[in-house]
Parts: structure tokens; C-alpha cells; sequence
């Protein structure tokens, strides 16, 4: 369960939100709405504990995530506005690299699977650095597939540069954590049918 | 999986650094030519002199080395910043310092090793004699790394900053004294036949000293450049 209690963000001089706080259970979906610059990422990158609050708290099963340090990061999957993938590299050994340090259980074969279910067949072996950005928006998406172990999905705009075939796969992953218990927190600009029984939506800037 | 975690993180994080190194082969030659270029100027602008080349000689191809390391260290961390994979390592289940203690040692392993396999060829140059350029070489090859983890906590602490550059420069070569003062100390030392051991001893203790330390604090420093 995560719940976070009175969270405030400075960014500058820039109050971006205060006294913000919610509880989400297992199988329950957030949806982050918000104008640009109200303070979506922002909160996304507290929630992983990569940007600390001003102000409140945020806790893990009761605990507070800066303590709980790499245990938490092992519950987590983030992924951000950045696609993290190196262009230099291929699509599949992208993949490798970032699940062998999730500590997922992740061969080439497998990866190769998840890139074909994210309708990047074809494509496993190029550099990404030739993909469109919907392409690596893909490539990056296809992390998810080996996280289904992980309870907390803290997802940045993940809809974004993604064609309606892709949106649907995507919408697909997400309810299918969901059903299994998982938590998921994205932010979007646009209306995303995914299947929650469970959905919160919390609106930032005033 | 069969190595344990931590090892298994670390020896990923370092395949995939060579691998990107081994992709983007021409980032690599810069640094190497930068070393050789400025070694190479200094007979050519003092002239064949050989008494006074071979006084010069450690000093120089140190000074050289340490501006090589410099400028390569702007790219530790800035390619995993700007793409996000920066984000995704401070995220991952591991100890940070770990994961950066293998990005050091990959970048050791493409732009410090390199140094320490060219540094006695330009050392005929100066006329240096065999022993000196065999310890030239050791001291090399005992600081360079120790240039390369200090110097990582500079690159932490400047990433994302506007004249990273400049900044990391000043923040990190006085850092580099020591490891200049006894690296080349011990060649002088062969040269004016004396031994080389006390030098080297230093130049061991500060690697042991860095690498113990330098990998946690660029740790704590990058992940204050990413807030």
C-alpha cells in the first residue's frame, strides 16, 4: 500500500503543490491530471524517491521509502518522460541491460518476445537510434513486461507518441497489473481506456 | 541467474559501457590523440635537448595524462543523463556506489588503460631509459584509475550544470596533486637512481583510498544532481 501524506513541492521559488496526499491500495489505479508545468513529473519523481519533498511524507506498507531504499526500488518500476535507452544499442540489448538490472529473469529470447508483443518485430536487432519515437517510446514499454513482480508502477505520459494500436497494447499491460494486484500511477494528456475498477484521479494546479 | 546480484549489476553495468565504447570508438581515439599530441609538442617546442628532455619527462607526460583523464571524464555520466538512464541505475535494487564503481572501471578500462600502454613509447621521445619508462608505465597504470574515481565524484557534482566543463576542471585537477606529485616523483626518483618504492607505496595507498570511497560519494553526489 502506498500512501502519501501532506507532500509539498518547491521548484525554485515556485510552490507547485502543498498538503497533497492520498492512499492507494493493491489493484488500484491513479491518474495524475494536470496542466503542463502543474507538477506531474515532479510528484512521479518523488514518488520514486528521486526527488525529495519539501515537505510530507510518503510510505511504503507504513514505511518511509527513503528508508526502505533498495528494497523499495526492487517494488518499483518507473518510467519517465526520457525514454532511457541508448541509442547506440539495440532494442534487445537495451532490454537485457535494464532487466538484468531489475533483476528480472530475462534471456534473448524473451526479450525478443516482449519487443514482438509491443509490435517491434523486425526491429529487435537495430540500433534504436534508427526507431521512430514511437518506436522507442515501445522499446521502453516493453521493460513493463518483466515487471509484473513489481507492486508500484510509477508511469510518466507512457501514451505518449504511441499510434492507437500501441495505446491499446499498452492499456492492455496496464489493467492486466492491475488484476494481478498491482499499483499503478501514470500521468496522460489524453483520454486512455483503460479497463480500473479502481481508478482515483487526482488533479494538480489550481 | 548464477553469479550473486551485486556482482551480476556490476559486471553488466560494465559490459554495457564497453559495449558503447566499442559502438562510439571515435570518442575514444579524441582522448587518446589529445595525450599523444601534447606529449609529442613538448620536444618539439623545447628542442633535442636530451639532459633536459629527460628531466621533463615524468612531469610531462603526467601533466599530459591528467588532462587527458579530464577531458574524457565529461562523458562518465552525461550521455546516461541526457538519455534517462541515469534515473533507471539510481532506481535499480542495487547499491548505487556499485554500479558507478563499474561505470569508473569501464571507463578506466577505454580511456586510462590506453595511457599507460602508450605513455613508454612516447617516453623514447625524451630518452628515457628502460627502467624509468617501466616505472613510468607502473605509476601510470596505479594512478590513472585513481584520476578516473576521484575525478567521478567532479563529473557527479557538475552534471546538468552549464559550463560543466569549465567547473569540473578546477573543482577536480587540484584533487589530482598528489597523484601527479608522487606518479611522477617515482619515475624522477629511478632517474636520479634512487628507488622508486616509496612512491609507489603512496600512489597504491591513494588508489586504495579511492577506491574504497570515491564510488559512494559520486553516488550521494549524483543523485543530488538528479533532484
Amino acid at each position: 500500500m502506498l500512501v502519501a501524506n501532506g507532500l509539498e513541492c518547491l521548484r525554485g521559488e515556485r510552490r507547485l503543490f502543498r498538503d497533497l496526499g492520498f492512499e492507494l491500495e493493491p489493484g488500484m489505479l491513479l491518474e495524475v491530471q494536470g496542466a503542463n508545468g502543474s507538477g506531474k513529473t515532479s510528484l512521479l519523481r518523488m514518488l520514486c524517491g528521486l526527488l525529495a519533498p519539501t515537505a510530507g511524507e510518503i510510505l511504503w506498507n507504513g514505511a518511509d521509502i527513503g528508508s526502505l531504499g533498495e528494497a523499495y526500488r526492487g517494488e518499483l518500476a518507473y518510467l519517465g518522460h526520457q525514454n532511457a535507452i541508448k541509442d547506440d544499442l539495440t532494442a534487445v540489448e537495451n532490454l537485457l541491460v535494464s532487466e538484468t538490472l531489475a533483476e528480472a529473469a530475462v534471456t534473448r529470447a524473451s526479450a525478443r518476445e516482449a519487443l514482438a508483443r509491443l509490435g517491434l518485430r523486425g526491429h529487435e536487432e537495430l540500433p534504436t537510434r534508427v526507431l521512430s519515437q514511437g518506436q522507442k517510446r515501445r522499446a521502453a514499454l516493453a521493460r513493463l513486461l518483466f515487471r509484473e513482480r513489481c507492486r508500484l508502477w510509477v508511469l510518466d505520459e507512457p501514451f505518449v507518441a504511441l499510434d492507437a494500436q500501441a495505446v491499446r497494447d499498452v492499456a492492455g499491460i496496464i489493467a492486466g497489473q492491475l488484476g494481478g494486484g498491482g499499483i499503478v500511477i501514470f500521468t496522460t494528456h489524453q483520454e486512455v481506456p483503460v479497463e480500473a475498477p479502481r481508478r482515483v484521479a487526482l488533479r494538480l494546479g489550481r | 541467474m548464477s553469479a550473486p546480484a551485486p556482482l551480476a549489476a556490476f559486471a553488466c553495468v560494465l559490459r554495457r559501457d564497453l559495449l558503447l565504447a566499442l559502438r562510439r570508438r571515435s570518442d575514444l581515439a579524441t582522448t587518446l590523440f589529445f595525450f599523444v599530441i601534447v606529449v609529442s609538442l613538448f620536444p618539439l617546442g623545447v628542442g633535442p635537448e636530451a639532459n633536459l628532455l629527460r628531466t621533463m619527462a615524468p612531469g610531462v607526460v603526467w601533466v599530459a595524462a591528467l588532462l587527458a583523464s579530464m577531458l574524457a571524464l565529461g562523458r562518465l555520466f552525461a550521455g546516461d543523463y541526457a538519455d534517462g538512464t541515469l534515473e533507471q541505475l539510481v532506481l535499480a535494487p542495487h547499491p548505487l556506489g556499485l554500479l558507478v564503481g563499474a561505470k569508473v572501471a569501464a571507463h578506466w578500462l577505454v580511456t586510462g588503460l590506453p595511457l599507460v600502454v602508450l605513455a613508454p613509447l612516447l617516453g623514447l621521445a625524451f630518452d628515457l631509459g628502460p627502467r624509468a619508462l617501466g616505472v613510468l608505465a607502473l605509476t601510470l597504470l596505479l594512478g590513472t584509475p585513481t584520476l578516473g574515481l576521484v575525478g567521478a565524484i567532479g563529473a557527479a557534482l557538475t552534471l546538468g550544470l552549464r559550463g560543466a566543463g569549465a567547473l569540473l576542471s578546477l573543482l577536480v585537477l587540484p584533487l589530482y596533486i598528489p597523484v601527479l606529485i608522487f606518479g611522477a616523483g617515482a619515475v624522477e626518483a629511478v632517474a636520479n637512481g634512487l628507488g622508486p618504492g616509496a612512491h609507489l607505496s603512496v600512489l597504491g595507498a591513494l588508489l586504495a583510498l579511492a577506491v574504497f570511497f570515491a564510488p559512494w560519494a559520486a553516488a550521494v553526489a549524483l543523485r543530488i544532481s538528479l533532484e
